[in-house]
């Protein structure tokens, strides 16, 4: 890996970054804990009992789904923006948020318009993991079956839109027929969460994330080649359907789970890699996988962090502290570097 | 004749091109039997629209014939799976590559993906190949650039190091002068020429320079709306295959300087 030994230090600050957000995403929050404390529980107990459980069962898994948003999120935004050539590409392009809301909207929503059935589901969260699920796996293969029939990267692309277009419509139905009550709890479901997680739901969550992460890894040979156009890349050899259809399947397998588990994360996908992009400086995958991976859970355990406002009772939508941190941030590299990379 | 085909890396038999639709063939030319010998520098030419990039993106299998057979090899070309044609036809298209943020260096390295192991390691070969294609093509300055910052030119040459690099028989260009200047248009084509003899590649390109062809081909392809017409400048030219290339109301071609002249 001789490409990647000249990054090896660039790596080394970002893996420090990474620990010392972790620790300090779990000693902040409403209940402010020290560092000393923190080591003790991972090792055999704290000292306060009910530190010891805020750690075990809230913070420490919270910590670990914000690794894995962030991580997942950045990976699967570098997926799209390279294989549809579009910096404005991001883990979502392919229709999956809007059929993980279709999907939950039924749920929530669907009670009040169809009754009967819908109204006899109990809404837990299982519910609505599953809805998700189901609502981005249906829309994702409705997109896929149409794509399979174009050959054109780009035209994959609108087709995304369309559905998110199609979807988003008929929310926006339901919502009309739909009681207040109902409204405020689809609404917060779209503010994304990354809390909530037990370790048997985090478990099943990770086991899907490793398969996403391993498409990824197996899709850089051909996302290198792509960095030439598809005409070049398939006169190098690149079966393009096939790179394709890897590309695609990872990204649905980890922005899917994602949204499934901790709702619609906007902005992060988008701008991870464009910030590593930028502060990397190439295009190489192989360079940039591993550092996406790194910056993606960074920014997300700082995010998370400012949004339990440490020392208070309250939690800002994580959804909203993303793009209020993070695009300042990326908007302020594009101006200082004057030059996009992409 | 035997020992002459052994040195036929390319060869095509009463190849038709076009586009097939559900409903009908849309034929541009027919009839095309020519053959690209080893270690020539071989010139298409030929007007705007008369099929020279059809016939580039056929033989490249781009796009399928309509009819007749293209040998690459002595192998029909459609025999061919994706990756072992990426190790005996490397391309130099005219669209722009996909991201110019790459370094020099690594997009001629990309020229070896077809060997490279599955997440593309360079092995130590690979770079020694990757810095010949680099000191054949005299880039060796521009090594260490990103691809924003070259001129036209200096691009030109890095896409021909790249297809260098990939280690085939055959190189195809389409169209590698536009977009240059007088003093690189001959470059190129001198640079071209150079490989040819140095390496024993065979190289074929198409170009709107006619008369600079004529000066450094060994071979020429001339297409015009009836025929397609494959032989030495000099034949070419004593042939008057020229005079037929274009309509005569406005140029007509100079057999003494082998070149075209505007009517007075």
């Amino acid at each position: 890996m001789s490409e990647t030994a000249t990054y090896r230090n660039s790596y080394l600050v970002l893996i420090l970054v990474l620990i010392a957000c972790f620790f300090a995403n779990i000693s902040l929050g409403s209940v402010s804990i020290p560092l000393d404390e923190i080591f003790n529980s991972l090792i055999n107990s704290a000292k306060n009992e009910s530190w010891q459980y805020i750690i075990q069962n809230y913070r420490l898994p919270k910590a670990f789904t914000a690794i894995l948003v962030g991580s997942g999120l950045g990976i699967s935004g570098l997926l799209m923006q390279t294989l549809f050539r579009n910096p404005l590409a991001g883990p979502f392009v392919l229709g999956i948020t809007s059929g993980a809301s279709l999907g939950v909207a039924l749920v929530i929503l669907g009670a009040g318009v169809f009754g009967g059935f819908f109204a006899s589901l109990l809404i837990s969260k299982w519910t609505i993991v599953i809805a998700a699920s189901l609502g981005s796996f249906l829309v994702l293969l409705a997109v896929l079956i149409v794509s399979s029939k174009v050959k054109d990267t780009m035209a994959i692309l609108i087709i995304g839109l369309m559905f998110g277009s199609i979807t988003s419509a008929v929310v926006s139905v339901l919502s009309y027929f739909s009681s207040a009550e109902q409204l405020q709890q689809y609404i917060f479901w779209g503010f994304g969460s990354l809390g909530n997680l037990s370790w048997n739901e985090l478990a099943i969550f990770f086991i899907i994330y490793c398969f996403g992460i391993l498409l990824s890894i197996l899709s850089i040979k051909g996302l290198n080649t792509l960095l030439l156009g598809e005409n070049y890349a398939k006169s190098l050899g690149l079966n393009i359907k096939q790179s394709r259809l890897l590309i695609i399947i990872a990204t649905s397998l980890l922005a899917g789970t994602i949204t499934a588990f901790a709702g619609p994360i906007a902005f992060i996908g988008l701008a991870v890699p464009h910030l590593t992009r930028q502060i990397f400086n190439t295009a190489n995958h192989k360079i940039l996988l591993p550092a996406v991976f790194l910056f993606g859970a960074i920014v997300m355990l700082i995010c998370d962090s400012i949004a339990q406002l440490p020392a208070s009772d309250y939690t800002l939508p994580i959804n909203a502290i993303t793009s209020l941190i993070g695009a300042p941030v990326v908007i302020w590299l594009l101006v200082r570097k004057r030059k996009m990379v992409f | 004749m035997s020992e002459t085909n052994q040195h036929i890396i390319l060869k095509t038999e009463n190849l038709s091109i076009g586009y097939k639709t559900k409903k009908e063939e849309t034929s541009i030319a027919s009839n095309i039997n020519i053959a690209l010998k080893k270690g020539e520098l071989i010139g298409l030419v030929g007007g705007n629209g008369i099929g020279k990039s059809t016939l580039l993106r056929t033989l490249t299998q781009v796009q399928p014939k309509l009819s007749g057979a293209i040998h690459l090899n002595h192998k029909p070309l459609e025999t061919y799976a994706n990756i072992d044609l990426a190790k005996t036809m490397s391309l130099v298209l005219t669209e722009t590559i996909a991201s110019k943020n790459l370094s020099v260096f690594e997009l001629i390295a990309l020229g070896r993906q077809p060997y490279t192991n599955w997440v593309g390691n360079l092995s130590e070969k690979d770079i020694s190949i990757i810095n010949t294609a680099i000191q054949q093509t005299n880039i060796d300055n521009l090594k260490h650039k990103k691809c924003f910052e070259l001129s036209d030119g200096q691009l030109q040459k890095v896409m021909i190091a790249r297809a260098l690099a990939q280690d085939t028989d055959l190189i195809i260009l389409d169209e590698p002068t536009t977009h240059l200047d007088m003093y690189h248009k001959v470059y190129i084509l001198k640079l071209l020429q150079k490989l040819v003899k140095e390496t024993g590649k065979t190289i074929l390109f198409s170009s709107h320079e006619i008369d600079l062809a004529i000066q450094l081909c060994d071979t020429m392809i001339v297409m015009t709306k009836t025929e397609v017409t494959s032989d030495s400048p000099c034949h070419l030219i004593q042939q008057g295959t020229f005079n037929t290339l274009f309509p005569e109301d406005l140029i007509t071609f100079d057999a003494t300087t082998g070149s075209f002249r505007v009517k007075k």
